[in-house]
């Protein structure tokens, strides 16, 4: 009935293999990103096997000891809370005040293109070398030592160049009408800022510090260049003094071979988790309260 | 075109301009205008998309400042004042010369704090409640809101908010209104009930309309400009204008052969 | 002519504002079509101003002199000088801060080139750069460079074997497959990958993965760049994802449609039509993806090692760049040594390693962005 043709045979569509080819890509792409999901689940049950059995009151409110069964993370904790506080207090102000000049008022020339790649740049640098630069700059050259006020420098500007990035974003998303609004009521640029822009934008704004923040309290490496202690027996009272970090302790007592030193390690890292999933959590939140309240 | 074919109001004129033009790098948006703007009247900018009509509004008020590579050639005078001289802060022109734009765009706050801001920035030191209600009186608002003053304008129908916009920049007593296509993001009911609006503002305020409405310009403007390619076309009381154009290019464009 | 005048007058008295009649029509020339429009007179009113609210801005609006007569300064459109100032002082100030940026990047390449130059001054920089051992701290020292350099780069194409492919098969499930909902739990599934501390993938290379390896292949060290590869590559597939995925969701859906009505399958429109599409995206996230495993330091620090050794085989114990900066820093080593200037030196290393991977990635996605229209 259909005669040979020479253009249509030449076709060679083969539907039969070509679904089955389909249909095994398919489940191998889905079997990838299975992948990536799995090895976090595994991860954490790892975790929480090894270390649930080590968390206790005790464990949160002891000083670390030769012996692992009295070890506690309490040092860590506090000279956490120090940096944490310190570096907020830093990189916040620094941070937005940064994102509101590149977004109001930085003319659009070569130079503010040049302070964005370049913050683009500093994003993508190995925390090592602010460890490094923390050393040189805020250890030695400034002479604060191995302190809280240098480690949280250090941190702060490690983290400044994603938070001034998220902030430019939540800036970026006020709508321009806002402004020409309130400058057509005779505002000046700060007064429309203050008053309209930030007030918009402070939900970006806080989601993207609390983010950033919360990658700052899982550091370890800039804080070992700065001199964080491994056995700190004491807790920080004062922004110069020495200290230590929940990520510090956790190495310090991996880098043991003993396997209980393991285990509380394991158990300190389940305390570091969730206080990272608090953090994220409230991040969420608020991004999605103000996202309804719009 | 001449400027001599533009008829000079006979009242007092609030805004003069001279050779007006307004070049984005070598184009020119605004081609050499020079009009004058008569007290306490309602003026319409009519002309075709992208004739430059929003452009010459936002001279009036500085607004094209914050255009880049928005550049301004020629004399805009108010009360006498160069608006460009030198030293001149744009502000002090915005607190005198308001805009009401084509989407209407309340701050995301209270309707009270909509009214309030303006008056706040520019230190207004009486009594607020008063000037809030007296505002949304003047915009025709008030009734409709006053129970609510506190809810957020953003709850507002289109056409309530188009009138907080008017009511907000009201609250800051201008001397003029220029209102940029006031109306054509509204639906035509509350399209009427801000031309009933502008009709009774202008016995306080002197208001430049611009529209792509023909017929709105018809029906709330006591002088009408028609602008073409950046060009200052004919100006002259609306009825002689509408009835009597005296330009080929205006009765072209009124009985809708072009544009 | 009169009229020029009268305006030039007006000019004039900007510097000094004067009173100025302004009662019945200022300059008119006699309308030539037919008589104006009849208007009454504008009500001689005074300007409705609260003088007392308003402060200084109702004195520079004009105020009535007498009732029936209206009489209006020329307008003061100056602006207080202090709110000039006050704005100035408040530019200057965000500008200040913004600065603190510029001087971190000169600051970083300042402190690496300052410490580095003097340790060239003692270590030649043809040795640093070919030398095949490193041994700084011990007697006799050897300054070379590579095997750190090799241990880097080895543990980071081991992570890329595993991230890149894993990487983007899971972005083009995530883009070309997934339902809405799948996507909604799975993406921040990812993200949360991304956000555990690197110590924490550390504890896991050294006790789970390991273990692991060293029951697969007995030869296996306890410290190898295999488990630090492995981890880190799951550390990095987030990465990967999250960036292929933003390139290939940019690629038009009329494109995608084109290719399904030409009878495509779903894999054909995938592999054939959207990655080559987003290839320039991709291929820049892959870069970064390896530039961030190099820059990578507490996984490698706990499970790779710290015997510095130039080799290919993945089971035994090396040390990268950023392990040994470490290790440096946890001695004791005396300010303003050799040794302690090796710190520097590495680091110098590693950051333009890691600055030239990024400059790449960056110039990828400029050169070969795809224009879709």
């Amino acid at each position: 009935m259909s005669s040979p043709d020479p253009v249509r045979d030449s076709f060679d569509p083969r539907p039969k293999t070509r679904g089955n080819v389909a249909r095994v890509s398919a489940a191998l792409f889905l079997g990838a990103t299975a992948l990536g999901v799995l090895a976090l689940v595994v991860l954490l049950a790892d975790i929480w096997r090894d270390g649930a059995g080590s968390l206790s009151v005790d464990f949160l409110t002891s000083f670390p000891s030769r012996f692992a069964r009295r070890a506690g993370i309490k040092p860590g904790l506090a000279g956490s809370l120090w940096i944490l506080a310190l570096t907020a207090l830093f990189s916040f102000p620094l941070g937005v005040a940064t994102a509101i000049w590149l977004e109001e008022y930085a003319p659009r020339n070569g130079w503010s293109r040049l302070i964005q790649t370049n913050i683009a740049n500093l994003a993508a640098v190995p925390s090592v070398v602010y460890g490094i630069l923390g050393l040189a700059v805020f250890v030695r050259g400034l002479e604060l030592g191995r302190s809280v006020l240098a480690g949280a420098l250090t941190l702060t500007l490690l983290i400044l160049p994603v938070l001034i990035i998220s902030a430019q974003e939540a800036i970026r998303a006020v709508p321009n009408s806002i402004r020409l609004a309130a400058y057509a009521l005779g505002a000046t640029r700060w007064q429309t800022i203050r008053q309209q822009v930030l007030p918009m934008a402070m939900p970006g704004i806080l989601t993207g510090t609390i983010l950033s923040l919360s990658r700052a309290v899982g550091e370890t490496a800039p804080l070992i260049l700065v001199g964080a202690l491994a056995f700190v027996p004491f807790v920080p009272n004062g922004p110069l003094d020495g200290f230590t970090v929940l990520p510090m302790q956790i190495f310090d007592w991996i880098s043991r071979p003993q396997a209980s030193f393991h285990q509380i390690a394991a158990a300190a890292i389940l305390v570091l988790l969730a206080v990272l999933l608090a953090f994220n959590l409230v991040a969420v939140l608020l991004r999605n309260k103000y996202t309804k309240t719009l | 075109m001449p400027s001599t074919l533009h008829a000079p109001p006979t009242a007092p004129t609030v805004i003069e301009t001279e050779k007006l033009s307004v070049l984005y790098g070598s184009a020119a948006a605004v081609k050499e205008i020079s009009i004058a703007i008569p007290t306490r009247r309602v003026v319409a900018f009519i002309g075709p998309s992208g004739c430059g009509k929003s452009t010459l509004l936002r001279c009036f008020n500085r607004m094209n400042d914050l255009v880049p590579g928005a550049r301004v050639e020629g004399r805009v005078t108010f009360h006498g004042a160069d608006l460009y001289g030198p030293g001149v802060d744009p502000i002090e022109v915005r607190r005198r010369i308001g805009m009401v734009f084509q989407k209407p765009n309340p701050f995301p706050k209270s309707i009270y704090e909509n009214v309030a801001f303006g008056a706040r920035i520019n230190g207004y030191r009486g009594n607020m409640d008063e000037l809030v209600e007296r505002s949304l009186t003047q915009a025709a608002l008030w009734d409709e809101v006053k129970d609510r003053l506190r809810m957020s304008a953003l709850a507002l129908s289109g056409g309530q908010q188009q009138r907080l916009c008017i009511a907000r920049a009201l609250a800051i007593e201008p001397e003029v209104l220029l209102m940029d296509e006031p109306t054509s993001a509204l639906d035509p009911i509350a399209t009427q009930r801000i031309e009933e609006l502008i009709y009774e503002l202008k016995s306080r305020y002197t208001i430049i309309i611009v529209t792509h409405n023909m017929q709105q310009a018809a029906r709330v403007s006591d002088r009408t400009a028609f602008l073409y390619m950046g060009n200052l076309v004919e100006y002259g009381p609306t009825n002689d204008l509408f009835t009597n154009p005296r330009e080929e290019q205006t009765e072209a464009y009124i009985t809708g052969r072009f544009g | 002519m009169a009229r020029r005048d009268e305006e030039l007058r007006r000019a004039d008295r900007l510097v000094a504002p004067e009173e100025q009649d302004v009662a019945g029509p200022a300059s008119e020339q006699p309308s030539g079509a037919g008589p104006a429009y009849s208007e009454e007179q504008p009500a001689e009113k005074a300007l409705d101003v609260l003088p007392q609210a308003y402060g200084t801005a109702a004195l520079a609006k004009g105020l009535p002199e007498a009732p029936g007569r209206e009489t209006v300064r020329l307008p003061v459109l100056q602006g207080p000088p202090r709110r000039r100032r006050q704005e100035a002082l408040i530019s200057g100030i965000l500008f200040v801060a913004s600065a603190v940026s510029v001087l971190t990047t000169v600051g970083i390449v300042a402190v690496l080139l300052f410490e580095a130059a003097s340790f060239f001054a003692d270590v030649s920089p043809w040795e640093f750069l070919t030398g095949t051992t490193w041994a700084p701290l011990f007697q006799p020292q050897h300054f070379g460079v590579v095997p750190l350099l090799a241990g880097s780069l080895l543990v980071s194409l081991g992570a890329a074997l595993i991230a890149l492919p894993v990487g983007l098969a899971s972005a083009i499930y995530l883009s070309e497959y997934a339902s809405r909902r799948v996507n909604r739990i799975v993406k921040p599934a990812l993200e949360v990958l991304a956000g555990i501390p690197t110590v924490v993938y550390g504890y896991f290379a050294l006790t789970f993965v390991t273990p692991l390896l060293r029951q697969v292949w007995p030869a296996t060290e306890i410290f190898n760049a295999a488990s630090a590869s492995i981890v880190m590559g799951v550390m990095i597939i987030p990465l990967v994802a999250s960036l292929s995925e933003d390139a290939m969701s940019a690629v038009p859906r009329a494109l995608r449609e084109g290719a399904y009505a030409l009878g495509a399958t779903k894999l054909e429109v995938s592999t054939r039509t959207v990655v080559p599409a987003a290839l320039s995206g991709i291929v820049a996230s892959f870069i970064l993806a390896i530039s961030r495993a190099i820059g990578e330091t507490m996984i490698v620090t706990i499970a790779a090692g710290a015997t510095p050794n130039l080799t290919l085989n993945p089971f035994e114990s090396v040390q990268t760049m950023t392990a040994y900066i470490v290790q440096v820093s946890m001695g004791e080593v005396a300010f303003g040594s050799v040794e302690y200037r090796t710190i520097f030196a590495v680091g110098l290393t590693l950051f333009a390693l890691t600055l030239i991977m990024n400059g790449i990635s960056i110039y990828v996605l400029r050169r070969f962005r795809e224009v879709y229209e």
